[in-house]
């Protein structure tokens, strides 16, 4: 068996307390959402937050600790949103789900402006363990956003991920990079050209960093085509969602391969039913048997999706399973 | 036809655009205050004490929508605090484990179904009833749709969400049943959750042929399905089993309107001709352009009338002012179409 480390791919819930101050000092209609120019004590409050998740995961053992993202409002769409070219707009749908984000508009030019970066380098001040970046991927970004800057989808894309790896370079030292990638598998590219441009966009973003660049699709698994452009990316992992399209995924691992290392989306982030952790274990092994032309050196087990759709106690439930499952040895499993 | 019923006996005008309602309302500032104390278990506010505020918000947000000059009533939903918990908090087999973001800081208490669900406690019947007694017009009974009830659940146990629609929508039957034998002849199921998946309309459109299973022919039976792409489910849902279809389309000035004339729309049409996320107050003028907009797709014996959607994140005085000026532009629609001074432009229909 290949190495197996427990992580997650952010975007935290907010416990009880934090729901409640943070709606009472920021208010909870559009135009009160994060907007990069915090007062002192919204500011204050995420700091408490962030150092109470960072513990959480610590408590728990996972492998990879990430700084939360509860500052991000609009969720994947939160690094426009907050950006000083942007303008937020109507509430619109986030994916197929019952959830909501302001629309971004870009209308100027997308230079980086370190906010990922300021959370990244507050979170390593509070933690000891191997610390995990967190973005979106420049595809999915560029698909949430609405674009009056650029003028095409490619010179977007392009700005896009440009504007990502401006970011990443501002991080501090992380072990992983996971750039979460959804709208690949929902709203996937049609045309041959778009097809072609995905893999540039994410080795822009790869290239900025010298650490382990995870590729996250999830909610399905990549058309064939995609799967094989996304494997001439310069990336370390490509992440496999086991909870809504296992076999689908097995098979696009058996037909083309894979990088050197995955990450198996094995615990379902938006359901509360709890997996065990020898469940967690059954998942990530019954992957590796399905692909036994592929050597992993590395499996990261994460939850499939974000995690903010669950409520805590499950969502706490649900770490513990995935690092107690990294520290089962295989025949407890 | 199911809507001649609801025609006032002092109806001034020949033509009759039947009014009403989606639904919720927002609620008194003091009712909340109750709840808040109600819940608190550090108060002596008890259980009698709320329900008395309860009935009194409902008295009087009922007489509230007959001020408003409203043909078929609801009393806003004043006892529902959110459509999916209400129902689940009276259904076996589900449990809570705590809020989850909906978007910002605005969070919802998302249930999980946990267990097979079977029908335990009453969901409407007493709140019909009350509501029946309290008017002075007919009542209509808005309830949420089993496929949103399976769609904004965690499914812990059914193999997959629509399998849990099916059996939600055999309890959502029995209330209906219910609701029918208490003297109910008007209920509009609300199935937001469609808009988020239209590909799932076929799940619905099965919900909906277990719900009205055995509903006598003059019950009155309407579909709300609020904003999203309409073509993904149109023309398909002419098939299901309900006389009216009841659609969100002000809130983007009627874009997609001519989804519903091709083919031609055969049900009767629930128009949305003020906007329910919008706090500015149309004008009797503008509201009129909006109702000539559904004479576009059906005659105006076949046009009912209502808000795009629940009125209850607006501020109370604005959701009065719009359902005011509705009523008063549909009167004024229905007195320029009895002296043939409209044009109608949806194709007649023959016998059906």
């Amino acid at each position: 068996m290949p190495e197996i480390l427990s992580t997650t791919p952010g975007l935290y819930p907010l416990p009880d307390w934090a729901k409640e101050d943070l709606r009472g000092l920021k208010g909870n209609q559009k135009e009160d959402l994060v907007s990069g120019t915090e007062s002192a004590e919204i500011a204050q409050t995420y700091g408490t937050l962030r150092e109470e998740l960072l513990e959480q995961q610590e408590t728990a053992g996972l492998d990879r600790v990430v700084e939360g993202q509860a500052r991000w409002d609009d969720m994947l769409a939160h690094p426009l949103a907050v950006h000083d070219s942007v303008e937020t707009r109507g509430i619109v749908r986030y994916y197929d789900n019952n959830n909501f984000y302001r629309e971004p508009v870009v209308t100027g030019d997308l230079t980086p402006d370190g906010d990922v970066a300021a959370e990244l380098d507050a979170a390593a001040e509070h933690t000891e363990g191997p610390l995990q970046a967190v973005l979106p991927g420049p595809y999915s970004l560029a698909q949430l956003a609405t674009d009056e800057q650029y003028g095409d989808g490619a010179a977007f894309l392009d700005a896009v991920a440009t504007f990502l790896a401006g970011e990443a370079e501002q991080f501090p030292d992380v072990e992983t990079l996971f750039l979460l990638e959804p709208s690949l598998v929902t709203d996937p590219p049609e045309t041959d050209d778009e097809h072609e441009r995905v893999p540039g966009a994410l080795d822009t973003v790869a290239d900025a960093l010298d650490t382990e660049v995870v590729v996250y699709p999830y909610w399905g698994a990549l058309g064939e085509k995609l799967y094989a452009h996304v494997l001439d990316a310069n990336i370390d992992a490509l992440g496999f969602d086991l909870v809504s399209a296992p076999d689908e995924s097995v098979s696009n691992a058996q037909e083309y391969g894979t990088p050197a290392d995955v990450a198996l989306g094995v615990v379902d982030g938006q359901n509360t039913r709890v997996e065990s952790a020898e469940t967690v274990r059954e998942r990530v092994e019954w992957f590796d048997s399905q692909t036994p032309q592929n050597d992993y050196s590395r499996v990261y087990a994460t939850t499939n999706t974000e995690t903010f759709y669950l409520p805590v106690n499950r969502f706490e439930e649900k770490l513990d399973a995935l690092a107690t499952a990294t520290q089962l040895t295989e025949v407890e499993a | 036809m199911t809507r001649e019923q609801f025609r006032p006996p002092d109806h001034d005008n020949d033509h009759f655009l039947l009014t009403t309602v989606v639904g919720s309302y927002p609620k008194p500032t003091w009712l909340h205050r109750a709840r808040d104390r109600y819940e608190d278990e550090h108060s002596d506010f008890d259980e009698e004490e709320f329900q008395e505020a309860t009935n009194d918000a409902s008295r009087l947000i009922t007489h509230e929508h007959e001020r408003a000059g409203v043909d078929v009533l609801v009393d806003g939903e004043m006892r529902r605090n959110e459509m999916t918990e209400y129902f689940a908090e009276r259904i076996d087999g589900y449990e809570f484990n705590g809020p989850v973001k909906v978007w910002g800081h605005n969070y919802f208490d998302k249930p999980s179904v946990v267990d097979e669900v079977a029908y335990d406690e009453e969901w409407l019947v007493s709140e019909y009833e009350f509501t029946a007694e309290v008017a002075s017009g007919p009542v209509k009974v808005p309830i949420t749709g089993p496929y949103t009830l399976a769609r904004w659940s965690f499914n812990e146990v059914y193999e997959s969400e629509e399998t849990l629609a099916y059996d939600l929508a055999d309890l959502v039957n029995e209330e209906i049943t219910a609701l029918v034998e208490a003297g109910a002849r008007y209920i509009q199921i609300d199935e937001p959750a469609l808009a988020t998946t239209p590909d799932d309309h076929a799940i619905v459109g099965e919900c909906l042929d277990r719900i009205t299973a055995d509903v006598p022919d003059d019950v009155r039976l309407g579909l709300h399905v609020c904003y999203g792409d309409y073509s993904r489910i149109y023309p398909e849902i002419l098939e299901f089993p309900v006389d009216e279809f009841d659609v969100e389309l002000c809130n983007d000035d009627y874009e997609q309107l001519d989804v519903f004339t091709e083919p031609r729309f055969t049900m009767d049409l629930g128009l949305g001709v003020v906007d329910a996320h919008d706090a500015d107050i149309e004008s009797v003028q503008e509201i009129k352009r909006n109702i000539k907009r559904g004479l576009e797709v059906v005659p105006p014996e076949r046009l009912t009338i209502s808000p795009d959607c629940g009125l209850k994140l607006l501020p109370r005085e604005v959701a009065y002012e719009k359902m005011a000026n509705l009523v008063t532009a549909a009167r004024e629609v229905e007195a320029e179409l009895d002296s043939g001074t409209v044009d109608i432009g949806a194709p007649q229909l023959t016998a059906d």
